[in-house]
């Protein structure tokens, strides 16, 4: 336990050195966020049917939904990891004294954490401080907001658990490529990164439901702006944990699997 | 030009050396675009409509937005992978020979994976015009060729202030993805629909107003006042890439070589 958490802090460490590259992120993210909300603010204007989610909540989604990109997007990957496995140096890894899955969860969790350190801050502060349409809302109640953080930190290391699939699968098809897009599109769409998933239609909510896609992001920033109600929240923090223990196991199970087969030549 | 045509050539040749691997990416590429399609879609399903713009409207949009961006994307791609050629000082290279060298930064990269963009916006252009009534005739046609030329040229523009800013940067700049990427996701709707001064900011500063909306309205038919300025909008929104060039050509003249 002690040397994963020495993983995370080094990792930590050096996400923070890009500190620049973090800044121009915030203002890319800023200005995405402004016009998702105003394409958002015209289909609202002349609704016919009153939407499952008023605007005001939505404008909460989108503004986290922006501060925690990192936590929902698939793409942001560890290239490093690809190239060991592509490369052959996996080989060094095995040689660690220590479980292979628990070593990258730690890193990639790390990477994730540091990244979403440096940009949600900013992110979030402006937010609260713009003009009355567009803010940042707190939270209707400090239970709600102690059950985001909950749910957001679980929905964490419930993505992490899922990327870790995408670098399983690499050891099948040595290239990072095709994993990528099928798991990005896919995770992202289901996780209401292109349409909330409340807006969605109703057998494509169903969908979503199924998929452990949505507990990542999409229920975290639902549960801080009112729209999942408490009670509910509580049952939802106990799915995200079956969701987490099922592909923690399956993971580690099917990484141990390909291990076995991998053939590392020479060179 | 001829040489333009050679490089294109080579590339193409090159890039097809790994036909598998082509084909994964632009079936790729024709997905991503797609499951933004996809929640366009699933919104007016919703909605009905965005500020009195039906969907087959504002998918004619989308689509000359994302078909302009695909081409720009494959041809200027040189411009857009620049910072890389001053990290590594191979645009040292470029200056010593005898041609220009807008034509060999262009040159020196393509991509043409995005045909699967582009099949994909293509898809969405037939789809929204087989469903909209549009009076067609030969001016409009030509209008809407025009609107996807000027969006290239805007695009293509953008490309090459960022490249320019890498003279004096070194690194890329990732504020430049805020009018590529930014403008893309922004441009796929009319601009009427965002408040004043984005859409004043985008008519006049950023011409993307000039490609999908004063010529949309002339061809859906929603213009009023002089016709023909609205059909002339696209030429005017390509005269974007002149002052871009201008900035490229003091920028190449201010360059130092990074010396490795």
């Amino acid at each position: 336990m002690k040397m994963y958490l020495a993983v995370l802090r080094l990792r930590l460490n050096m996400g923070m050195q890009y500190r620049a590259a973090a800044l121009a992120g915030v203002a890319t993210q800023f200005f995405w966020g402004f016009i998702i909300i105003m394409v958002f603010e015209a289909f609202y204007e002349h609704a016919a049917m009153t939407p499952p989610i008023s605007i005001k909540e939505l404008i909460q989604y989108i503004w986290l939904q922006q501060a925690f990109l990192v936590f929902v997007m698939m793409w942001f990957r560890d290239n490093e990891l690809f190239d060991l496995i592509t490369s052959g140096n996996i080989a060094y890894e095995l040689c660690r004294p220590s479980g292979l899955y628990g070593f990258w969860y730690a890193k990639l969790l790390a990477q994730r954490l540091s990244s979403a350190l440096l940009r949600c801050f900013p992110i979030l502060i402006v937010a609260f401080l713009l003009p009355k349409p567009y803010k940042l809302e707190p939270p209707p109640s400090i239970w709600a907001f102690l059950l985001f953080l909950s749910s957001l930190l679980l929905g964490l290391l419930l993505l992490v658990a899922i990327s870790m699939f995408l670098y399983i699968s690499v050891f099948i098809t040595l290239s990072p490529m095709g994993s990528l897009l099928v798991f990005g599109v896919l995770s992202e769409f289901f996780a209401g990164l292109v349409i909330p998933v409340p807006l969605m239609p109703v057998w494509l909510q169903k969908i979503a439901y199924v998929l452990p896609f949505r507990w990542t992001a999409d229920f975290p920033f639902r549960v801080y702006s009112g729209h999942i109600p408490e009670s509910e929240a509580v049952f939802g923090i106990f799915i995200q944990l079956a969701f987490l223990t099922v592909l923690v196991l399956l993971g580690r199970a099917a990484l141990n699997g390909v291990l076995k087969k991998v053939v590392v030549q020479g060179g | 030009m001829s040489l333009y045509f050679k490089y294109l050539l080579i590339h193409f040749k090159s890039q097809m050396q790994y036909r598998t691997s082509f084909w994964l990416l632009s079936i790729g590429q024709f997905f991503i675009p797609f499951s933004i399609f996809a929640g366009l879609y699933f919104l007016f399903e919703r909605f009905g409509q965005i500020k009195g713009w039906q969907f087959f409207e504002v998918a004619l949009c989308f689509a000359i937005i994302h078909m302009a961006f695909s081409l720009s994307e494959c041809f200027a791609r040189g411009f857009d992978m620049f910072s890389g050629l001053v990290v590594k000082g191979e645009f040292d290279r470029f200056l010593v020979r005898p041609r220009s060298t807008f034509v060999q930064v262009l040159g020196s990269k393509f991509e043409f994976t995005r045909v699967g963009r582009l099949l994909q916006s293509l898809i969405v252009l037939v789809w929204a015009l087989s469903n909209l009534s549009i009076e067609w005739s030969a001016i409009k046609a030509i209008t809407l060729v025009l609107m996807i030329v000027s969006g290239v040229f805007i695009f293509t523009g953008i490309y090459m202030l960022a490249a320019a800013m890498c003279f004096w940067t070194v690194q890329g700049l990732e504020v430049a993805s805020i009018f590529t990427d930014g403008g893309r996701e922004m441009a796929q709707y009319p601009l009427n629909i965002y408040q004043k001064w984005v859409a004043r900011f985008f008519t006049y500063v950023i011409p993307f107003g000039t490609v999908n909306y004063l010529p949309l309205q002339y061809i859906l038919g929603k213009a009023n006042g002089n016709e023909l300025i609205h059909m002339l909008t696209p030429v005017l929104g390509s005269l974007f890439i002149f002052p871009c060039f201008l900035v490229w050509q003091f920028g190449v003249r201010h360059y130092r070589s990074t010396g490795s």
